[in-house]
């Protein structure tokens, strides 16, 4: 170390990893702040008068203003939009607009804080699986590169990454239960029950979310990989004498990775896309039939606060994903 | 054979052509080789294969081949309409942003990145929901989702190709800018742009798809294969045609053009590069 030489240029105070991730949320929450603005104007001021949309049939001009009174809706937009994202950042979500319009006054938060950690659930163990699954089978294709393996898993893959969830679904609910009999074709939780509780009624679901994400997380940690073990270094430490396995894991899957785990993140987004498709398939009372439901029945305060909260979870994974490969490229952490 | 169709020689552009063109001709002389009249039950419902209806009846008792030949038309055309309309857009912005490096430029790359931190299926959903359920609003919903990354993409070739000597030339021989983008800078981007545009279409499908499966697109009693799919799914047990056949054919479209692209791409002599990935230091 000769620290002593000579005074190196002035150090920043701020640590680069803290600058980048500062950069990205700020990033983030402008994002967030945009749709934000996007989804109330797409739901309030779009259609004209969202009392009569609300209502469909059963409006008569006095429901219709019953309804403008109890949901504010004479106030203008700004003011409704800012009481709208304030009650939102300190968690109040607000009344459901179809309760409303039936007199009643349940809390958005209660119709779907249930749905939300079926959802949740749901897609953990779709993670769980998918994380290591594509990471192992990504390695695996360019190690046995031209083989019989390598070409199996990306013609899989293909196929795999180009249907469309309902259409997974459905086939599989064709295999496993019209044909074998052997797994349940939806995936009911009653109010208040655990989804856990009925292990094997999940399993159909979890396969219908992993199949499309799992394939295009594969071809993603594949591609990285193959471009990684013809660089040199990895070349280097084969002439080396370092043995295959060290080569493999320690110098090669670790630079691999970096790139990958910006597209696991964007799976794991795609699999909040999928899960909206996937628990229609199956009838799983998630955040996705929530959602589904609402926008059939145009209950306008339940579809934006789901609507926002699905952007929040789309952010904050980025996020994670920016942390995940600033911990696995030094580089990064380095004063640009 | 010629330059641009080299990726048919290729085993998964043969098998993926083959099976685009299956479905397509599936889905255009459909209509007029279906034995029953789509929308009106033929006998009971629900009945398996028989020789009145190969593939027995639906929900209603409408017959499933005529129902499967009737239902591919909307599956591609609205995604054509779709993609095209999304075109028409991200191609206009795309030109004005790269060749006159105007203010568009800064705003267009922010939207871009707005549009990203948002899974699109949430945006048509809202917009359903804002806008009601209908078809043009579908078809409108699929353009605005993919408009911003077209005309991302076109902006950066635009950009490329507007210094070269051919488009400077016509500026100095005193061509007006319409002129020039047309004649010079348009033909020279379209190579890129079409494998794109290869990739677009398959996701419209996807998307347009999948909102008709959920009831939020397209509206009975219109035969599409994922309005089928949808409505018969209660009843898969008694005729697991009425599902499957529908399912079957979506997913041959999509795997035979992603098959097709994925050659095409390989026979441009570029690798595969999923569209999607950003950079990690951007």
């Amino acid at each position: 170390m000769t620290a002593a030489a000579e005074p190196r240029v002035v150090r920043r105070e701020t640590s680069p990893v803290l600058a980048f991730l500062g950069r990205r949320l700020l990033g983030g929450l402008v994002a967030l702040f945009v749709a934000s603005i996007l989804i109330f104007a797409a739901l309030n001021v779009l259609p004209g008068d969202p009392a009569s949309v609300i209502l469909g049939r059963n409006a008569t001009p006095q429901a219709e203003a019953v309804l403008t009174k109890r949901m504010q809706l004479d106030r203008p937009a700004a003011a409704r939009y800012a009481d709208w994202l304030g009650g939102f950042l300190h968690g109040d979500l607000g009344l459901s607009a179809v309760s409303l319009a039936q007199g009643q006054h349940e809390t958005v938060w209660h119709q779907i804080s249930g749905p939300l950690k079926n959802s949740a659930i749901l897609a953990a163990i779709a993670a769980l699986f998918m994380i290591p699954l594509s990471i192992g089978l990504g390695v695996i294709g360019p190690i046995y590169s031209g083989k019989a393996v390598d070409h199996a898993i990306s013609i899989l893959s293909l196929g795999a990454i180009a249907l469309p969830e309902f259409v997974t679904g459905s086939l599989l609910i064709g295999v496993f239960f019209v044909g074998l009999d052997w797994l349940p074709p939806v995936a009911i939780v009653p109010p208040g029950a655990n989804p856990l509780d009925n292990p094997s009624e999940l399993v159909l679901p979890v396969l219908t979310l992993l199949f499309a994400s799992l394939a295009a997380g594969v071809r993603m940690v594949r591609a990285g990989m193959t471009e990684v073990l013809q660089t040199e270094y990895v070349q280097t430490a084969r002439l080396n004498g370092v043995a295959e396995r060290r080569v493999l894991w320690r110098y090669a899957l670790r630079n691999a990775l970096a790139p990958s785990v910006q597209v696991l993140a964007q799976n794991l987004q795609w699999l909040i896309g999928g899960i909206i498709i996937t628990e229609s398939v199956f009838a799983y009372p998630g955040i996705g039939t929530a959602l589904v439901n609402a926008v059939q029945n145009r209950d306008v305060t339940v579809v934006q606060s789901v609507a926002m909260l699905i952007a929040v979870v789309y952010v904050l994974l980025n996020l994670l994903a920016d942390l995940v490969v600033m911990l696995l490229v030094p580089k990064l952490r380095e004063p640009a | 054979m010629s330059d641009a169709l080299r990726f048919l020689r290729t085993p998964s552009g043969a098998i993926g052509g083959g099976i685009v063109l299956f479905v397509v001709l599936v889905a255009a002389l459909g209509p007029y080789l279906a034995p029953h009249d789509p929308t009106a039950p033929v006998g009971i419902p629900l009945t398996g294969s028989s020789s009145h209806a190969w593939l027995g009846t639906d929900f209603l008792g409408r017959d499933v081949l005529s129902r499967v030949l009737n239902g591919g038309r909307s599956v591609i055309g609205y995604a054509a309409a779709a993609t095209v309309l999304a075109y028409l857009v991200g191609m206009a912005i795309g030109l004005i942003a790269g060749y006159t490096r105007s203010m568009v430029d800064p705003v267009l790359m922010r939207t871009v990145d707005v549009m990203l931190a948002f899974p699109p299926l949430l945006f048509l959903l809202v917009l359903i929901a804002g806008a009601g359920t209908s078809i043009t609003v579908l078809i409108i919903g699929v353009a605005a989702i993919q408009a911003p990354a077209i005309s991302r993409i076109v902006r950066t070739a635009t950009l490329e190709v507007s210094t070269r000597g051919y488009v400077e030339a016509g500026i100095a021989r005193g061509e007006r800018a319409f002129a020039v983008v047309g004649r010079e800078v348009l033909p020279n981007i379209l190579a890129p742009v079409l494998v794109d545009a290869g990739l677009r279409f398959t996701y419209s499908i996807l998307i347009i798809a999948s909102v008709n499966f959920l009831g939020l697109g397209l509206q009975p009693p219109n035969s599409d294969w994922a309005l089928m799919i949808s409505e018969n799914r209660t009843y898969i047990q008694l005729n697991a045609f009425s599902v499957l056949v529908p399912a079957a054919m979506i997913g041959l479209l999509t795997i035979g053009i992603n098959l097709t692209g994925d050659a095409i791409a390989r026979s441009l002599g570029r690798s595969y590069v999923p569209r999607t990935t950003r950079s990690v230091t951007s």
